[in-house]
């Protein structure tokens, strides 16, 4: 396939994902920005007010990075799980694969709407976080580097999802009962320092906590993590997912009989 | 004459343990109408995926103009389209939208992308429909809009899993118009089908394959000839008291009702001939039908010599 048709394949996948949850905006866009709305209101202006400062900061400047990144991990794993699973589901992943697409270049458009999904969420969330914080970013590079990345990562984890699910109620295990915890547990409301130095320990094995404090190193200049150490970790883990992705299309893992 | 697809001692087992195919080899040649019948669980759709790779093989070799699947993916599978059994398009997409983006998969620019969904929604009787959302549609209407999408990158081997199952008789026959009509432009195409009226129709070569083995390889007209004797009904405008005695060897006839005869014609025998005799008798008749599909009458002999051995 010449690079021109491997581009334009590429984009009609990534219109084609864009398209889908642009469509059903009302299930995909909405309601992130409805509960993360909420955790504003509640968690950084009411409860907020009275906790004080947290790492040197005003509760809500302290939870707006950790919140904008779990609305981008959240929907970009969700997006691409969902997405593909749906057309695993209805057999639609046959038009793709019937086609001279190369693995690859699948991959990447799959992964690509799902950091769209991701970046649109974290968008709106960071426009809504202007009501309740003077956001100012102090690193700009790292903080898009940042959410770009942990979008790939999370993009990534769903497609694997996806692969190996057989059911719907295969999509949401993973999301309930490892991602949300993980987010929860990865410094989002909190700083590690408020923690016990065994517990500090036991957050240094959760990828998502170096994910989320590098995200608030880029914008408020502060972390609990050392952000060479955060880049590290975010390229391992896509080089590893990536190429486990490519394997698991290669031998057509649950998408080929 | 070049060879469109070339399928070699191909296996498939699958993971179940089911033995889908047990070694098919065939050739379809460029340009042909190719039948590929069978019972239901013969193998017709498992042989079907695996040239386009949706099913993997257990062993064999298939190639796709002289080319191998395997070493050139892209040329293969640019050659090929394809028209699945059941629909595989998402539902909610736009009609115009789904041929687009098959465009775009085989890398057409957007603007021809466009100008080939119009040219293949417009043959098919779909263009009116471009806009809707492709669940709106009737089950025929999805059924030609998977071959609209199927020819959108315009391939020179089009496979086509049962495509008028389900579909009205008035618009199985414009279906069969139409794929006559790519036919003669060049494209060859394979068909599967349990309208064995329509392989006769269409197809000028046949596989029947059953139980996973090619039982059958030949040309309509070489297989049609193999049947004995053709029964006839012939239906007469006044009404037949008695069986008429016609002067005719190898031909037997009897009375289903009081104005139609069940003529059973041996292979050889002239058909205009029991008309003259007919004629001579004093019986003028007014029209004349196949009592049952000459295809037909063959397939079941196959399969049942495939099932006694």
């Amino acid at each position: 396939m010449f690079a021109n048709h491997k581009y334009i394949a590429f984009e009609t996948i990534v219109i084609k994902e864009v398209r889908r949850f642009s469509r059903i905006w009302l299930q995909t866009l909405v309601p992130p920005a409805i509960t993360i709305g909420l955790y504003f209101v509640i968690f950084g202006n009411l409860v907020g007010r009275r906790i004080g400062d947290m790492g040197g900061f005003q509760y809500m400047e302290f939870i707006v990075p950790g919140l904008i990144m779990m609305s981008v991990i959240q929907n970009s794993y969700s997006n691409v799980v969902s997405s593909f699973f749906s057309q695993k589901f209805q057999k639609t992943i046959e038009e793709l694969l019937v086609a001279p697409v190369p693995n690859y270049v699948i991959l990447s458009g799959v992964i690509v709407g799902g950091m769209a999904r991701g970046l649109a969420v974290g968008a709106i969330v960071t426009a809504m976080s202007l009501f309740f914080a003077d956001l100012s970013i102090e690193y700009p590079l790292i903080t898009i580097l940042t959410i770009l990345l942990t979008s790939i990562v999370f993009s990534l984890m769903g497609f694997i999802n996806a692969v190996f699910a057989n059911s719907f109620d295969d999509i949401s295990i993973i999301p309930t009962f490892v991602l949300t915890p993980l987010i929860y547990l990865g410094g989002v409301f909190y700083s590690v320092q408020l923690l016990p130095s065994f517990w500090q320990i036991i957050s240094g094995l959760n990828p998502i906590f170096y994910m989320v404090n590098t995200f608030r190193y880029g914008i408020l200049g502060s972390s609990d993590v050392d952000v060479y150490w955060a880049f590290l970790i975010l390229g391992v883990f896509i080089i590893t997912l990536y190429s486990s992705c490519i394997w698991l299309l290669r031998h057509g893992k649950g998408i080929r009989s | 004459m070049t060879v469109a697809i070339s399928i070699k001692d191909l296996h498939k087992t699958y993971a179940n343990g089911f033995e889908a195919l047990k070694g098919i080899s065939l050739e379809v040649e460029q340009g042909d109408f190719f039948a590929l019948l069978g019972p239901n669980g013969a193998g017709k759709s498992t042989t079907i995926g695996v040239i386009s790779t949706l099913v993997k093989r257990s062993s064999g070799e298939v190639e796709v103009f002289g080319k191998n699947v395997d070493t050139h993916v892209y040329e293969t599978k640019l050659d090929l389209g394809v028209v699945p059994q059941e629909v595989n398009f998402n539902q909610f997409e736009k009609v115009q939208d789904i041929v687009i983006t098959q465009a775009g998969y085989y890398g057409l620019p957007r603007d021809l992308a466009k100008e080939r969904a119009e040219k293949y929604l417009r043959k098919l009787g779909l263009w009116d429909k471009r806009n809707d959302r492709s669940r709106s549609l009737s089950g025929g209407m999805k059924r030609r809009l998977m071959i609209a999408r199927a020819l959108a990158h315009e391939p020179r081997l089009l496979i086509l899993d049962e495509p008028t199952a389900g579909v009205d008789i008035e618009l199985r026959r414009s279906m069969w118009q139409f794929l006559k009509e790519i036919n003669a432009n060049g494209t060859t195409i394979i068909l599967t089908t349990h309208y064995l009226e329509e392989a006769e129709q269409l197809c000028r070569n046949i596989a029947i394959i059953d139980e996973g083995l090619i039982i059958e390889n030949t040309s309509m007209k070489s297989l049609l000839a193999e049947l004995d004797s053709q029964t006839f009904i012939l239906d007469s405008s006044s009404a037949i008291n008695t069986v008429p005695k016609l002067n005719l060897e190898n031909v037997c006839m009897r009375l289903t009702d009081d104005k139609s005869l069940e003529v059973t014609v041996s292979h050889g025998r002239n058909i205009n001939e029991v008309f003259t005799e007919l004629d001579k008798s004093g019986i003028s008749i007014s029209s004349l039908r196949n009592k049952s599909n000459r295809l037909e009458q063959l397939f079941l002999s196959r399969l049942s010599e495939n099932g006694a051995k």
